[in-house]
């Protein structure tokens, strides 16, 4: 099967790991993600403010994009499913944002919100099946204890991004299990690592990277898993938890269990 | 001029005010509840009453994660976060008044510090 794919600023340059590994486990799972041949940075937060248009334009022109391949697009980067998910949903539901994006892109046929846009984990559970994704598996992770961490990014706004429960989610944990590991409940798994603030503050990064690095030793994990490079950054330069434990990709461990990782 | 920030506040942010109910749930999960001088309830309460220019002035607009947590457990569905960014984008629309400049980031760089995070930051703190 083929997808679109928004592979995003941070997955050509720092977070490479993650983008390689997804390919990889993909291909061994019968899914072919074509990169979308010509695609902008999608500025890594969305816009709040209505009248922001020219902002919002680089994920319009990938999400029509993919609409003219007639494909669903695939994004990784937490920011990057956010911020198309969130310009999409305006797309389809904000007339006059629409109007006046639209008279930007000067389509033939007015962009409306079409393309289906699913992270990764999505494709997963929803394409592949995490029962599948089980039975693919060579490499079970056997009794790795593994915390979860979903951040901000991917469940929020919960009516937007519909992903899972923003709350409660199990996505994630339901991915570990598929692996052969096993998840680890926690309190701060949807809690903010202190983010892009960490450019100019860093000791919100401090603060909120220790509170969930923490909590998740607390609980016994001995590693977190992320689907953001932001997250990953914070959590292993910034947090000042006497236990540091190690985080990885999501796709790192995926390529792990099938067996593709060189 | 207030008056105007007031309009163009709302009209940016698409935030009814009127309907908070001053439960103050936005700002109990805030995360950067510490770092604010004027808290989520804050922003909401002083744009409904018009008292906008000490927002305008406050560091707290640059406190701001847009973690989305008071958008998602407002019960109320106002959506303070917006509010937050309408009235940082009033300021920051003005001529001279960005918050970070490029100029600045190549000291603020290390080895490993992702690509998201500079243009998260400008998106959020320049025009």
């Amino acid at each position: 099967m083929n997808f679109s794919y928004y592979p995003g600023c941070t997955l050509k340059n720092k977070a490479q790991d993650l983008d390689r590994w997804a390919r990889l486990s993909a291909e061994a799972l019968g899914i072919h993600l074509e990169e979308l041949e010509t695609w902008q940075c999608c500025g890594g937060a969305y816009s709040m403010g209505k009248d922001e248009i020219a902002s919002k334009l680089a994920s319009v022109r990938a999400l029509q994009a993919a609409k003219e391949k007639g494909q669903d697009l695939v994004t990784l980067c937490s920011a990057c499913h956010n911020v198309l998910k969130q310009a999409n949903d305006a797309m389809a539901n904000d007339p006059d944002f629409s109007l006046r994006a639209n008279n930007y892109m000067a389509l033939d046929t007015p962009y409306k919100g079409e393309t289906k846009v699913i992270h990764y984990l999505e494709l997963l559970r929803d394409v592949v099946g995490f029962d599948n994704l089980k039975k693919a598996v060579k490499n079970p992770l056997k009794g790795k204890k593994i915390a979860a961490y979903y951040g901000c990014l991917l469940l929020r706004p919960g009516k937007v991004m519909q992903m899972d429960n923003p709350e409660n989610p199990r996505i994630m944990e339901d991915f570990i299990r598929a692996i052969g590991a096993e998840p680890v409940l926690w309190a701060n798994r949807n809690e903010c690592c202190g983010g892009y603030a960490v450019l100019e503050d860093k000791a919100i990064a401090v603060k909120k990277s220790t509170a969930v690095m923490d909590n998740a030793a607390d609980q016994q994990a001995e590693m977190l898993i992320t689907a953001c490079p932001l997250c990953l950054y914070n959590l292993t330069k910034n947090s000042a938890s006497e236990t540091r434990l190690p985080v990885k990709y999501f796709t790192e461990l995926l390529a792990e269990a099938l067996g593709v990782k060189e | 001029m207030s008056k105007y920030d007031r309009e163009q506040i709302l009209r940016t942010s698409g935030v009814n005010v009127l309907k908070c109910m001053r439960c103050g749930k936005c700002s109990a999960t805030c995360p950067s509840y510490d770092e604010m001088e004027y808290h989520p309830h804050q922003f909401v309460y002083m744009v409904e009453k018009g008292e906008i220019e000490p927002l305008l002035q406050s560091k707290s607009l640059y406190k701001c994660l847009s973690c989305f947590a008071c958008v998602e457990r407002c019960p109320r569905g106002v959506e303070p976060a917006k509010l937050v960014e309408a009235v940082r984008l009033q300021v920051i629309r003005q001529q001279g008044m960005n918050h970070l400049k490029p100029d600045d980031i190549p000291a603020l760089l290390d080895d490993d510090l992702p690509q998201q995070a500079i243009v998260t930051a400008l998106r959020k703190y320049s025009k």
